[in-house]
């Protein structure tokens, strides 16, 4: 017990939470403002990786890290232009969609990386962001800017989704876009809107991965990051702040999971150890989520007309 | 059935046959035609050095060589078969986690060759297994290891607990208590053999309880040893260019040996089902420590002087790396 403790007063610990959280805070920000409109996507493993590609290679071929940063965005927007014209547009399975773009997206980057480099034994590096130490504030001051954006994201798209029309826009699609319509709301329009936006988000997400925590590109690394936010989002109950506390919680449980595993007197197989996240979040959820309400129109196709 | 249909079959018969022996009658001429399907990409240290070697053949024009990578498990039966169909005279590959279904596409295949990575025996007639027995620089690394630490902490992060990494770790760890007793180990295993900021993180962890030495079975590790100003000891790769300042030193797997005499008994029609294991070792070239490079005057002479002649003593068969496949366990409290 003395151990844990010695291990929660360390301040090292407290940044390794903060940097495994970064990806997934803006990641669960991407699934959520997707569900809070009425789509699932379940793209963001997919999207992550081509945004984790795309951005790492932009900043390989000289582009700054920040357009690295617009690419991945860019990149991911793309994709979830393509979502949105399947489950919006053509009204088809979330779920298929979905998972069709997490393939199309994971296959389709590593071409692009395979075709970028043919003969490399060892993948290509870059310079990654550099630690902010001129933030006077501990811990933050061990981050990269990118972590620092995704904190700055969740009280701003909490103020778009509950101060402005267009947050009040995206939950009512989300919730009823029969009533959105009849107010004069274009559904389409908005859930579009709403999947581009999450969708870039996840693509920031994937090149916090290459261009933060690590500076070349891996296949696979993404490593079912992705799928996590999925499940952050309904541990979130939709909410922003919520989400933030899911990322860190999660994160809190695998940089500790690290530290027992490596204890000489561990007394369980390692293997216990790497499924200690997933297990306690699996707990929190049933816990926390259960009376969570979950957005009314969530895996419902709105077609015009229909009743 | 009339005449003119029974020799137009014939005919086809004696010119499908004509064409099957062809190959056979060419055979000497032409090149080898090799295959190999790996199940992660080539980047991977492990899957690298074997690309590696083919490719040195294919240059030199003893070969023709195809490779896929980056197989799913579930589809490494159907790409195996393919290349057999497409005339592949030698199939390389990894059978770990497919071992049942490879040693049923060779039995299906008896006129192709397989030399396959595998931790299980070689099947008659045509099935030959290969594995990364290169415990002997690695023992050589451990004994550089336990020279460099300050801390008497050495920190080890896995991808998998398999034979292929669990021998080599047990084999440092073997080398750095022969010269330093006092050292102590921490053991990770991050459940995935591409999560380099999983493998930086599990590192961070190491180093914030005093490892001060790396054992870098995955990528992510030197990294964060050269984030922190720590040293970290290469596996299978060398990859000291990259960072000059935080790796010793290396133990080198070269496929070469291994690949060289799988063609030249192919090429002689000798391939018979055997275990290329020994073509790993020190004694084969198949394994080397890494010339160390940088921190060749960094290292204590002393250090370097008993690594020289526990080299020599494993060469002449004096002394013998112990194999143990076992998980390894963390020692340090």
């Amino acid at each position: 017990m003395t151990d844990i403790l010695d291990l929660l007063s360390n301040v090292s610990f407290w940044i390794a939470v903060l940097r495994i959280a970064t990806p997934l805070i803006l990641g669960t920000l991407g699934v959520l403002l997707c569900e809070r409109a009425g789509v699932l996507n379940l793209g963001i493993e997919g999207i992550m990786v081509a945004g984790a590609f795309a951005g790492w290679l932009a900043v390989y071929a000289g582009a700054p890290l920040w357009m690295g940063v617009c690419v991945a965005a860019l990149t991911g927007a793309a994709f979830g232009l393509l979502h949105a014209w399947l489950t919006v547009g053509l009204a088809l399975s979330q779920h298929v969609s979905g998972l069709g773009i997490t393939m199309l997206a994971t296959a389709l980057s590593y071409y692009g990386y395979r075709v970028s480099f043919p003969k490399v034994s060892t993948p290509p590096t870059i310079t990654p962001f550099a630690p902010m130490d001129w933030l006077p504030i501990p811990v933050l001051d061990a981050q990269t800017s990118l972590t620092l954006l995704a904190l700055v994201l969740v009280p701003v798209i909490s103020y778009l989704l509950y101060r402005t029309p267009v947050g009040l826009a995206v939950r009512m699609v989300g919730e009823n876009p029969q009533a959105a319509e009849g107010q004069g709301v274009s559904v389409a329009w908005v859930r579009t809107g709403a999947i581009v936006a999450g969708s870039a988000l996840m693509g920031v997400a994937g090149s916090f991965l290459t261009l933060s925590a690590f500076n070349a590109f891996f296949f696979n690394m993404v490593n079912g990051r992705g799928w996590i936010c999925v499940a952050l989002v309904v541990f979130a109950a939709w909410r922003p702040g919520k989400a933030l506390l899911g990322a860190l919680l999660f994160a809190f449980f695998d940089a500790l999971q690290l530290r027992l595993q490596q204890a000489g007197d561990a007394a369980l197989p390692y293997q216990v150890y790497l499924m200690l996240p997933y297990v306690l979040s699996i707990l929190a959820l049933v816990l926390v989520a259960r009376k969570a309400a979950y957005p009314q129109a969530l895996m419902k196709p709105y077609r015009k007309g229909e009743r | 059935m009339n005449k003119r249909r029974q020799l137009l079959i014939h005919t086809t018969a004696i010119a499908a046959l004509a064409t099957l022996a062809m190959p056979g009658l060419t055979f000497a001429q032409a090149k080898l035609k090799v295959a190999a399907i790996y199940t992660v990409p080539f980047e991977q240290q492990w899957v690298s050095r074997i690309h590696k070697a083919l490719k040195a053949a294919e240059a030199r024009g003893d070969i023709e060589y195809k490779a896929t990578e980056n197989v799913a498990n579930a589809d490494y039966e159907r790409v195996m078969r393919e290349y057999v169909a497409g005339g592949n005279q030698l199939i390389v590959g990894e059978a770990f986690a497919v071992e049942a279904a490879a040693r049923k596409v060779a039995k299906d295949s008896p006129k192709v060759s397989f030399l396959m990575g595998s931790s299980g025996k070689p099947q008659a007639p045509n099935f030959s297994v290969f594995d990364n027995y290169i415990q002997e620089p690695a023992y050589l690394s451990g004994m550089i290891a336990g020279g460099m630490t300050k801390s008497n902490k050495i920190g080890m992060v896995g991808g998998f607990p398999i034979p292929e990494v669990n021998r080599l770790m047990h084999a440092f760890m073997a080398g750095a208590k022969e010269t330093n007793p006092k050292v102590e180990f921490t053991v990770s295993f991050i459940n995935s053999w591409f999560d380099p900021p999983k493998a930086k993180e599990a590192t961070f962890a190491m180093i914030d309880k005093g490892a001060d030495v790396l054992y870098a079975e995955r990528f992510g590790v030197s990294d964060a040893a050269k984030e922190k100003g720590k040293l970290a000891i290469g596996n299978v790769i060398n990859t000291q260019d990259k960072y000059p300042d935080t790796v010793v030193a290396s133990a080198l797997w070269n496929m070469e040996p291994s690949i060289d005499e799988a063609l030249k008994l192919v090429k002689t029609g000798k391939f018979v089902a055997a275990d290329y294991g020994k073509f790993s070792t020190m004694k084969f070239k198949g394994s080397e420590l890494a010339p160390l490079g940088t921190f060749s005057t960094k290292v204590p002479a002393e250090i370097v002087k008993k690594v020289a002649a526990k080299e020599a003593d494993i060469l002449s068969g004096k002394f013998t790396v112990k194999v143990d496949d076992t998980t390894p366990k963390s020692t340090a409290k």
